[in-house]
């Protein structure tokens, strides 16, 4: 298993090279010279020139890239164009309420979801199954933003029990960080509460099907027994998939939350910088997102050795 | 008079719930007692199953529904009892184990904890009274190394190894009634002679009554103490075991002991000077698993097989599961490549030459396979299946699909069935459809690759008469795979027996299958269930022997 994962880790190496590869010839290589898109339309030729130093742009390409990814290696992201500030450092502000509530969204969403879809499954056919399917249903079609204005609508201006928007940090105390991020959770959760549903029955109407299902109740176990021991842990497999890439989508749909409750987190850090080219910044995100989008897979393929005794690498 | 364990009365099982739903089973009594086994024998279709899972209560909710008469356990009523109570009765009074040994046990849990789950369920033994129990038990079906296995996950265990310990699952709490339904059938003959012995051995020392299901004669012939003959929901004949195979009365019983394939041998055919259509010389496959960092590992599959297959004759392959024998079927049709070694079809070589040569010669050689429910595409019409072929080399297609009327009219089915789709022919039939569908490009060789395995005896029986007569007609070179000995010895003229993926033994059939040189023949032959029994003539194997001598 250690074996395995270093190996894994090891493997990561070379994908986010390519990354950072590609990272880094997304500025050079833009048509045009990079300190000029850098420096905006009504740049100074001295604050053109400055850029230029800055980035090291009169070097060969092959020198500049090994100097910026020394730079990468000890933590250096650059400087922000807009800000001045240290990109490292403007992600770390940003970075709480972002994992936050990515984070909430997916507990929630499975501590939802998995037992919707386990007792969809269960009682198939009847009324719970088709009132989870509809729900699911409703789940996928009504956007973000708007579930997350109704929800604003509701708890926060008519029955005012929690702030309209914003964010406090936990480090400021649990009951403010609580309802102020639960409400978003709630609007950022219930897309995936309907896709791990839908996955979790899906999985689980092929697994109860299964002959070892039958062997089970023929042991005379009880229903529950045989849905929890028997049944789930074979659909987990699936599942977990559809959980892990949803984290890793998650990130598109913290944007929009943050946009709708107005919460400083990288997603709207990301937007911010779209809008203003704010090229260091944008070129840390990519990586970051590379990075995450790197670790949730391995996780989840060592949450299938653990679930899956016959999956071995 | 031993005690009554199992009292099935008038039991009528309907589908759905509403009233006027077909009858699935329908009205059949059956009785099993104490320290016997109670053979449930029938085709497809004729309804064994459903009456042991509903004797379990384990029906499918909503979808079948008993409707009449009465189940007793011991004397209590199952069809009335609660799920609590249908529970309680499970494991400790009545325990099934189940065809599949292979999927049968969940494969994310040891199997020591599956075993454990019964004895959790319905006692309050301590965990170390618990293990000890499993372990006796294990020993008991005479598993080897019970700690280790204990703690193993199914995946690393052998189909047999399975099934005992579904029986050890099945028997721990010593229930009155054990029902097997096929509990051998996936299994290959060595490992079914000995889980045969283990239930009959068990069941005399805890005296448990059984209720077997098989469709195999052959087994019943070992197992059964008395046979009860269902057909399409009812009940056909019951009666002790000498009685039945000796003097069935009723029809079908006659035909279906007459359609099982005697271990005999049919009469040689004389020797031919027909030439040569396929050779293969030293055929090897290895399968090389590639790993990304550190070693990979190899799988011989066949292991330098060489035979040859003369116009006119049959050949089989016989052996058990995992002996190579279809991977040499489909590297002599080209659907793998050979690691190494040579196949000549129709004198030309064709193991190393490029799918692009190939092709002209793919026409020589046909290939029939197992399942018959899916080796035809269900969205394609029967015809157009057939014709596919001969249009893929350049027959125009009206012309092919006059071609496809004619072949079905010469495989026994109707010149209209062009326009059907499969779903509408029974399993037979579809493999009737599926030899037509070799049958159109005129092949050589027709590769047959466990083609009557998954056929019910009087299917198989017919399917086997229609190769035959197929084979005088058009001159047809067979290449006949097959786990069936009884198979083999009615349809091969020669038989090349392969174990881990080589050659043991090899010759004229009536020779190798009546005086095997090999251990590993003697093995394969001493374990054909039934092999004492002459079933076509309903007579022992020795008295058959004494009235030609």
């Amino acid at each position: 298993m250690l074996g395995y994962l270093i190996r894994r880790v090891l493997a990561a190496v070379p994908v986010m090279g390519v990354v950072a590869l590609f990272v880094f010839l997304l500025l050079r290589l833009t048509p045009g010279d990079p300190a000029a898109i850098l420096a905006g339309d009504n740049a100074t030729p001295e604050r053109l020139e400055r850029i230029r130093a800055s980035l090291g742009l009169n070097e060969p390409l092959i020198v500049q890239f090994i100097t910026w990814v020394n730079k990468l290696l000890h933590g250096d992201l650059g400087t922000s164009l807009i800000s001045n500030l240290p990109v490292m450092k403007m992600i770390g502000q940003r970075v709480e309420p972002s994992i936050s509530i990515a984070l909430s969204t997916i507990v929630l969403a499975v501590i939802v979801a998995v037992p919707l879809g386990v007792i969809a499954a269960w009682k198939h056919g009847t009324w719970i199954d088709r009132f989870v399917m509809g729900l699911s249903v409703l789940g996928f079609s009504v956007p973000v933003f708007v579930v997350g204005y109704v929800l604003i609508e509701i708890f926060a201006i008519d029955l005012r029990w929690v702030p309209v928007q914003g964010f406090r940090s936990i480090s400021n105390g649990f009951g403010p960080f609580f309802e102020r991020i639960i409400l978003p959770t709630c609007a950022l959760s219930f897309i995936y509460i309907a896709l791990i549903a839908r996955m979790t029955r899906a999985a689980m109407l092929d697994v109860l099907g299964e002959d070892y299902v039958r062997t089970a109740r023929a042991k005379g176990i009880n229903e529950v027994a045989v849905m929890m021991r028997h049944a789930l842990r074979n659909a987990a497999v699936p599942v977990i998939t559809v959980i892990g890439t949803g984290f890793a989508l998650l990130i598109s749909g913290v944007v929009v939350t943050e946009s709708v409750f107005n919460i400083p987190g990288i997603g709207r850090l990301t937007v911010d910088a779209v809008l203003a080219r704010d090229y260091p910044v944008i070129q840390a995100m990519i990586l970051l997102t590379s990075l995450i989008y790197v670790v949730v897979n391995l996780l989840i393929d060592v949450a299938y050795t653990l679930l899956d005794p016959r999956i071995r690498y | 008079m031993t005690k009554l364990v199992l009292d099935i009365n008038n039991l009528v099982v309907s589908v759905g719930k509403k009233p006027k739903g077909a009858n699935i089973i329908d009205g059949i009594s059956i009785q099993v007692r104490e320290r016997e086994t109670l053979c449930l024998v029938g085709e497809s279709g004729s309804g064994k199953s459903v009456t042991s899972l509903t004797t379990m209560g384990l029906l499918p909710k909503g979808t079948l529904v008993p409707t009449r008469g009465s189940i007793k356990l011991v004397g209590e009523e199952v069809l009335t009892a609660t799920d609590r109570r249908l529970r309680q009765l499970r494991a400790t009074q009545m325990a099934m184990i189940f065809q599949e040994p292979m999927t049968a046990l969940n494969p994310v849990v040891p199997v020591g904890r599956q075993i454990d789950e019964v004895l959790r369920a319905h006692t309050d033994l301590d965990a170390k009274a618990r293990k000890k129990r499993i372990l006796d038990m294990m020993e008991q079906v005479r598993l080897p190394q019970v700690e280790r296995i204990f703690a193993s996950y199914p995946h690393r265990l052998s189909g047999g190894q399975r099934q005992r310990i579904m029986i050890a699952m099945a028997l721990v709490l010593e229930p009155k009634l054990l029902i097997a339904d096929e509990p051998t059938t996936a299994l290959d003959v060595t490992t079914q002679k000995q889980i045969l012995t283990l239930i009959r051995d068990l069941q005399r020392d805890h005296g448990t009554a059984v209720l077997f299901i098989t469709h195999d004669m052959g087994v019943v012939a070992e197992i059964a103490d008395r046979v009860a003959v269902m057909r399409q929901g009812r009940l056909v004949e019951t009666g002790p075991l000498e009685t039945v195979l000796r003097n069935p009365t009723m029809e079908y019983t006659r035909n279906l002991l007459a359609s099982v394939p005697s271990l005999v041998p049919r009469q040689p055919r004389e020797e031919t000077r027909e030439p040569i259509v396929l050779e293969a010389n030293e055929l090897s496959k290895i399968y090389k698993e590639r790993a990304f960092f550190g070693k990979g590992r190899e799988v011989v599959a066949a292991d330098k097989v060489t035979l040859t297959l003369r116009k006119g004759r049959t050949l089989g392959i016989v052996g058990e599961s995992g002996s190579g024998k279809s991977t040499v079927a489909r590297c002599i049709v080209r659907l793998i490549d050979p690691t190494s070694g040579g196949v000549r079809l129709a004198g030309r070589e064709i193991a190393d030459i490029s799918r692009r040569l190939l092709q002209p010669h793919r026409q020589k050689i046909q290939i029939v396979f197992q399942d018959p429910y899916r080796s035809l595409n269900p969205r394609v019409t029967v015809g157009e299946s057939i014709a596919e072929g001969p249009i893929n080399y350049g027959v125009a297609h009206p012309d092919a699909m006059k071609r496809a009327r004619e072949l079905l009219e010469l495989v026994g089915l109707p010149a209209d069935a062009v326009s059907r789709y499969p779903h509408q022919f029974s399993g037979g039939q579809r493999q009737r459809i599926a030899i037509a569908r070799a049958l159109a490009l005129d092949p050589d060789v027709l590769v047959a690759d466990e083609a009557v395995s998954a056929l019910d005896v009087s299917v198989q029986a017919q399917v086997l008469e229609l190769l035959d007569e197929i084979q005088k007609r058009l001159g047809i070179a067979i290449l006949f795979i097959t786990h069936d000995l009884r198979v083999a010895a009615q349809i091969c003229d020669e038989v090349v027996v392969m174990q881990h993926g080589r050659v043991v033994e090899q010759g004229p059939a009536a020779e190798v299958l009546t005086h095997p040189k090999e251990a590993y023949t003697k093995a394969l032959l001493d374990a054909a269930p039934g092999r004492n029994w002459d079933f076509a003539n309903f007579r022992p194997v020795a008295e058959g022997v004494g009235a030609t001598a």
